[in-house]
C-alpha cells in the first residue's frame, strides 16, 4: 500500500544519458524504466526498429550496441549511457542501400517487412563472426528472429547473398 | 513499466551497499530474465543496481587446474573463449546453445545461476563439473547451491562474483531444446575426471540433479550402449504441455547416449 501511494504521488526521476546513435551523439532525459527501443522510437523518432512481441522472442527490435546485436525491447536505455548504437537507419539510404539490405530486396527476403530491420541487424552480427556463413549457420543464427510472412527460405538466401556481396566489397577495398 | 530507482554500481562493495536501500532491491546483470519478469509483474523491484559495467566481474582466466569465469561474463564470451574451448569443451558447447545470439550477447553466467530456472542450461555445467560459486561473502560448492525451483543457497543481496570450474579430462553437453524458447526440455552435462563420471541433468525436475543410475553405468563402461534400457523413476519430474514426466525420463537416456557417443 505504501508503495502504491508512493507511485501515485512521486514524480518520475529523470536522468540525462548520452547515446551515440548511428554516429550522432544525443543527450536525452530518460526515466530508468524507459526501454531502449522506446527511447529510439519515441525520443529520437528512429522508427525503423520495431516492437513485435515486447517479450524478447521475435527479434524485430534487434539493434547493435558497442558492436554486438541485442534485443532493444529487453534493455533499459539508462544501461546504455555512453554506448555507441547502430540501428537500421544507420546502414544505408533508400538510394544507396547496404549490401545486406540490397540482398533482402533482390532475393525477396521480405513480404510485409516488419521483421526485416531486426533480420538485417542480426545477420550483420553473424557476418562479424563468419564472413562466409553456411546455410545451416544462418538458420541457427536467426533463431531469435521470427517472420510471419516469408517462411524463412528467402531470408536465408538473402543473408547468404548479402554475405557474399559484403565479402566482395571488402576484397575490393583491400585490393 | 512501473517506475523504479536505478543505480549504476561503481564496485562490488558499492553494489552490495546500495541494493539494501530498496524495499526489494535487485541486481541487474544482462536483464535477460529480470526485464521480462518485470514486464510480466512477476517481479517488481523498487531499486535496480546495475552491475553490468563492473570489469572485476567480467572475464575468463585459468588459475592452476581451474577455469574461473566472472559472474558478468556473457554466454557469447564463454562460447567463444579459447580457454574454455581448450579446457572445458562441454562448457563452451552449453553456452553456445543458450537461447539465441542476442540472448547470448547479453545474458550472463551469474544471472543464470542466481536465477536457477529449472530449465536453465548453466546449472547442469555447474553441478556436472562440481564447480564452486564464489560470492562477496563465501564460496559455495555446487552440491549445496541449488535448493529448489528458482531457489538457491544465496542469501538476500548476496552477489555472485565468479564461478570456479575444475578442469576435467573430458566434458560435454547436449540438450533437447523446446523449439520455441530454446530452453532445454532436458539437458545433460557429462564430466569425466580421473576418478568419476558425473552426469548432471537440467530441465527434467524442479532443479538440476545428478543422475546416479547413468553415472554408475558409464563408470563401468563409457559407451552409449551402457545406457540402453535405462529406465529412470520419474515421480518428481516436471510435467507440462511440452513433455510428460515419462517422456522427460526417456529423453535423459537419449540425450546422455548421444552425448557419450559424441565425447568418445
Ligand atoms: C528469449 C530468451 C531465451 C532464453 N533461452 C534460454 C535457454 O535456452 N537456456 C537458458 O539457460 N537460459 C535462457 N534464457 C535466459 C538467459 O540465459 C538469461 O541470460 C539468464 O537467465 C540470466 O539473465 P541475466 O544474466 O541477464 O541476468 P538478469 O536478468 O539481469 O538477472 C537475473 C536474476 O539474477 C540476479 N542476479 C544477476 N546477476 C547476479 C549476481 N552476479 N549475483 C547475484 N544475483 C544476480 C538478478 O538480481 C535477477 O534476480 C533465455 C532468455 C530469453 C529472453
Ligand atoms: S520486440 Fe523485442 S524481441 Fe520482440
Ligand atoms: S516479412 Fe512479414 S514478418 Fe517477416
Amino acid at each position: 500500500m505504501w508503495r502504491y501511494r508512493y507511485f501515485l504521488t512521486s514524480k518520475p526521476v529523470k536522468q540525462t544519458i548520452t547515446l551515440t546513435v548511428n554516429g550522432c551523439e544525443h543527450a536525452i532525459e530518460v526515466e530508468p524504466r524507459e526501454l531502449l527501443v522506446d527511447v529510439l522510437r519515441n525520443h529520437l523518432r528512429l522508427t525503423g526498429t520495431h516492437v513485435g512481441c515486447d517479450t524478447s522472442q521475435c527479434g524485430a527490435c534487434v539493434i547493435h550496441a558497442n558492436g554486438a546485436s541485442l534485443k532493444s525491447c529487453t534493455a533499459f536505455a539508462i544501461q546504455f549511457d555512453g554506448a555507441e548504437l547502430t540501428t537500421i537507419e544507420g546502414l544505408g539510404q533508400p538510394d544507396k542501400l547496404h549490401p545486406m539490405q540490397q540482398a533482402f530486396q533482390q532475393h525477396h527476403g521480405l513480404q510485409c517487412g516488419f521483421c526485416t530491420p531486426g533480420m538485417v541487424m542480426s545477420a550483420l552480427d553473424l557476418l562479424d563472426r563468419h564472413q562466409q556463413p553456411s546455410r545451416h549457420q544462418i538458420s541457427e543464427w536467426l533463431e531469435g528472429n521470427l517472420c510471419r510472412c516469408t517462411g524463412y527460405h528467402n531470408i536465408v538466401n538473402a543473408v547468404a547473398a548479402g554475405a557474399e556481396q559484403a565479402a566482395a566489397l571488402d576484397t575490393d577495398k583491400t585490393a | 513499466m512501473y517506475p523504479f530507482e536505478y543505480h549504476k554500481a561503481q564496485s562490488v562493495e558499492d553494489a552490495v551497499a546500495q541494493v539494501t536501500r530498496g524495499d526489494d532491491g535487485k541486481f541487474l546483470a544482462g536483464g535477460m530474465t529480470l526485464i521480462p519478469t518485470m514486464k510480466q509483474r512477476l517481479a517488481s523491484p523498487d531499486l535496480l543496481v546495475d552491475i553490468g559495467q563492473l570489469d572485476s566481474l567480467n572475464g575468463i582466466r585459468k588459475d592452476g587446474d581451474t577455469i574461473v569465469v566472472g559472474a558478468m561474463t556473457t554466454h557469447a564470451t564463454v562460447e567463444r573463449s579459447p580457454l574454455v574451448n581448450a579446457h572445458l569443451p562441454g562448457l563452451a558447447q552449453l553456452a553456445a546453445v543458450i537461447g539465441d545470439p542476442q540472448v547470448r550477447n547479453r545474458g550472463t553466467l551469474g544471472g543464470s545461476v542466481a536465477n536457477a530456472d529449472p530449465a536453465a542450461d548453466y546449472p547442469a555445467a555447474v553441478l556436472g563439473l562440481n564447480a564452486s560459486i564464489v560470492t562477496d561473502k563465501r564460496t559455495i560448492p555446487a552440491e549445496a547451491f541449488f535448493i529448489d525451483i528458482f531457489e538457491t543457497a544465496l542469501e538476500e543481496h548476496e552477489i555472485i562474483t565468479e564461478i570456479r570450474f575444475p578442469i576435467v579430462k573430458n566434458s560435454g553437453y547436449k540438450k533437447f531444446p523446446n523449439p520455441a524458447s530454446h530452453y532445454p526440455i532436458v539437458g545433460v552435462f557429462i564430466a569425466v575426471t580421473d576418478d568419476e563420471t558425473r552426469v548432471a541433468v537440467t530441465g527434467a525436475a524442479g532443479f538440476v540433479f545428478r543422475c546416479e543410475e547413468a553415472e554408475k553405468r558409464l563408470a563401468a563402461r563409457f559407451d552409449a550402449a551402457a545406457l540402453e534400457d535405462m529406465k529412470l523413476s520419474h515421480e518428481d519430474f516436471n510435467e507440462d504441455i511440452h513433455a510428460t514426466a515419462d517422456y522427460r525420463a526417456h529423453l535423459i537416456a537419449v540425450m546422455a547416449s548421444r552425448l557419450v557417443e559424441s565425447m568418445r
